[in-house]
């Protein structure tokens, strides 16, 4: 009776160790036999993975693509992360995602990061935003503002000092300003400092920082003494209980005067220096996959422009798509802004 | 009082000056105390009701078959949660099957077989700072770990690297909650066990563990709860946002990419679209419904479970 039992336990055990014995080889036959899949299909009928992360601003552009793409590539499976555009870059760099988003150009040391570990990649900017500054409906001084006057305003040097509007010019109300803006982490606070201050990351501290950008919109919305920018996309979602303030960059080159956020003064570059492009990376050994290359074509495509607008940002120019094009097709590896700042740089120009 | 050690203790004196009845007062202190706890469990009830309210009103209309069985996408109109929805219950199966046995296993060892020693002591410190590590910490530990290190057999950021990471946060309450109910186990029934000669085994078998099962499974569901509402930890082991293909019931589908319903909900609150927070209000309608069957599963175990106690 003993001896029975104890040999039914060994059988019991037996099997378990069997059981997870072919677990683990079936665990380890899918890894090897998946990555093979893509390369022998054809062209109509792609199969494979597309894996992508990075910026939350440019997620609303790639998640419209990547379900256009999977509609009419069913077999094609994209995936798209949100782990900001640092962390995106992160994980390009180790080789763990193909495309990486990102709301602004690669830094320095993440190029450095990316060369240690042999990746190669082609940076494609895929769209515009227009950091847009907002105001109260019932504000009635402030339609129009100077860059000199948004840096009197947000400058680390106006902590504590700069309080009321009348500080900042003297034909504005003496009223206490209420300031909300983006949190540190995020890209637009990144290319606001920059584009205000004329450099990266150097504001007061002392405003009401949100990395949900609702949370800014309801901010400005309930003080009419409130002032705070974001993304464009959320300025057009609530026009009707936030009002845009116009911006003079002091260059009569590009727009006399003060000009408001919209399509035509993103693309002729006239709303300046708020306008910024954002962008996809393209691990270039990535792109020699179909799969891959199939989603970055049908990303840049002509046809395919109308999902940029509709999920609120600006489509480029005519131009700048086309020397994207030519730079993936040439197969043109790095980035065109050494120093990580888009600020002023012309796109049609410098790709 | 008397200062001689000597003399008959005083009894208490219904009529001596040193005792007042007061019946009143102590009856209005009692009938206090009860306004205290029922004040007490209303304002808990009034929050839940008022979240309930501000989630159903915002967000019940958009409930629907079609918002259960779509994939994400960019117009809310036609956005659903089906692939966050499926990797939540996927997260839910694989934390549970991984935690339950290793915590309630601990568990049994930390109470009724370890002797009780420094290095014991070390180990019971331990999974208590653990359970008050934050939940990040956790996705480090898993991204690192379980998706890098481990990317042979996990496959990257898959539902089987969410899972342990999840199981790994919840290990130690399960432990706990286990231990707990051990404890209340009377030592009686352990002395009348190896009194008949049981083995060790046989009685924590036989008599303990029949009498522990309902308050470990109550504590180990209440920690899968705190699992599935989990964000962080998933969104640093690198869980995905937009996906529009399931895992599939196999094996091959532990390795997967997956997203879960904290994270869809998170994503669609920070859209600038107002039809988009409805969503997030409909998910977490969705999310609330999975909970509360979770928990409904919960007592019912427990009663199921309880029937048989001595």
């Amino acid at each position: 009776m003993f001896l029975k039992r104890k040999s039914m336990n060994l059988f019991r055990y037996v099997s378990l160790a069997i059981l997870v014995a072919s677990v683990s080889a079936c665990a380890g036959g899918e890894q090897t036999t998946s990555p093979g899949n893509g390369t022998d299909s054809s062209a109509t009928n792609l199969e494979g993975k597309v894996a992508i992360d990075g910026s939350s601003t440019v997620f609303p552009i790639t998640e419209a693509m990547a379900e256009e793409f999977q509609k009419a590539n069913p077999k094609v499976r994209v995936t798209v992360g949100v782990s900001g555009t640092g962390g995106g870059f992160k994980k390009f760099c180790a080789g763990e995602t193909d495309i990486s988003n990102a709301s602004r150009p690669i830094k320095d040391t993440e190029a450095e990061a990316c060369a240690s570990a042999n990746i190669e990649y082609i940076e494609l900017p895929v769209a515009f935003d227009a950091v847009s500054v907002v105001v109260h409906p019932e504000n009635t001084w402030a339609e129009c503002m100077t860059v000199d006057e948004l840096k009197t305003m947000w400058e680390p040097e106006a902590q504590g000092k700069i309080t009321t509007w009348k500080q900042v010019n003297s034909a504005f109300p003496d009223e206490e300003i209420a300031l909300y803006g983006p949190g540190t982490d995020s890209g637009t606070f990144d290319y606001f400092t920059d584009a205000v201050k004329g450099e990266e990351g150097k504001s007061r501290g002392d405003f009401t920082a949100s990395e949900d950008d609702n949370t800014l919109v309801q901010g400005v919305e309930g003080n009419k003494f409130a002032i705070g920018y974001f993304g464009y996309a959320y300025y057009e979602e609530n026009k009707d209980k936030l009002k845009a303030v116009g911006i003079d960059d002091g260059d009569p080159s590009n727009g006399e005067g003060c000009v408001k956020p919209s399509s035509e003064t993103v693309l002729d570059s006239t709303y300046q220096p708020l306008a910024r492009p954002i962008f996809v990376y393209v691990r270039k050994e990535a792109l020699e996959r179909p799969e891959v290359k199939a989603f970055v074509d049908f990303y840049l495509a002509e046809e395919n422009r109308q999902y940029v607008e509709e999920v609120g940002y600006f489509p480029l120019t005519e131009e700048i798509y086309s020397k994207a094009q030519t730079r993936i097709a040439d197969g043109k590896t790095g980035s065109v802004f050494p120093g990580g700042s888009t600020v002023g740089v012309k796109l049609d120009e410098v790709l | 009082m008397s200062s001689n050690p000597y003399s008959a203790p005083q009894l208490p004196d219904a009529h001596s000056s040193d005792f007042q009845p007061a019946l009143n007062k102590r009856y209005k202190l009692d009938r206090f105390f009860e306004f205290l706890t029922w004040i007490a469990t209303f304002v808990g009830l009034l929050v839940l009701m008022m979240l309930l309210y501000d989630v159903i009103s915002d967000g019940a209309s958009r409930l629907s078959w079609q918002f259960i069985s779509s994939f994400p996408s960019r117009r809310p109109a036609a956005a659903g949660l089906l692939s966050a929805l499926v990797g939540s219950i996927w997260l839910l199966c694989v934390t549970a099957i991984l935690s339950f046995p290793i915590g309630v296993g601990a568990g049994i060892f930390l109470e009724e077989f370890a002797p009780d020693n420094f290095f014991t002591q070390i180990i019971e410190i331990n999974i208590g700072n653990l359970a008050a590590v934050p939940s990040i910490i956790y996705g480090l530990l898993g991204l690192q770990v379980f998706s890098r290190i481990m990317r042979p057999i996990t496959g990257g950021p898959s539902v089987l690297t969410g899972g342990m990471t999840l199981a790994l946060l919840i290990l130690p309450i399960i432990i706990v909650a286990t231990r707990e109910s051990l404890r209340a186990v009377p030592n009686s029934l352990r002395q009348g066990g190896f009194a008949v000669g049981a083995t060790r085994w046989q009685v924590i078998r036989n008599l303990i563990l029949p009498q522990a099962i309902p308050g470990i499974l109550t504590g180990t569901i209440l920690a899968l709860s705190r699992a599935v509402g989990e964000t962080a930890p998933l969104i640093t082991i690198g869980a995905l946002t937009f996906i529009a293909f399931l895992p599939p019931l196999s094996l091959e589908g532990l390795q997967t990419d997956f997203t879960a319903l904290p994270i869809q909900i998170y994503n669609w609150v920070s859209r600038p679209q107002p039809e988009f927070h409805t969503n997030a209000a409909a998910g977490i309608i969705v999310l609330m419904v999975v909970l509360l069957t979770m928990n409904t599963t919960a007592v019912l175990l427990r009663n199921k479970f309880q029937k048989g106690r001595i």
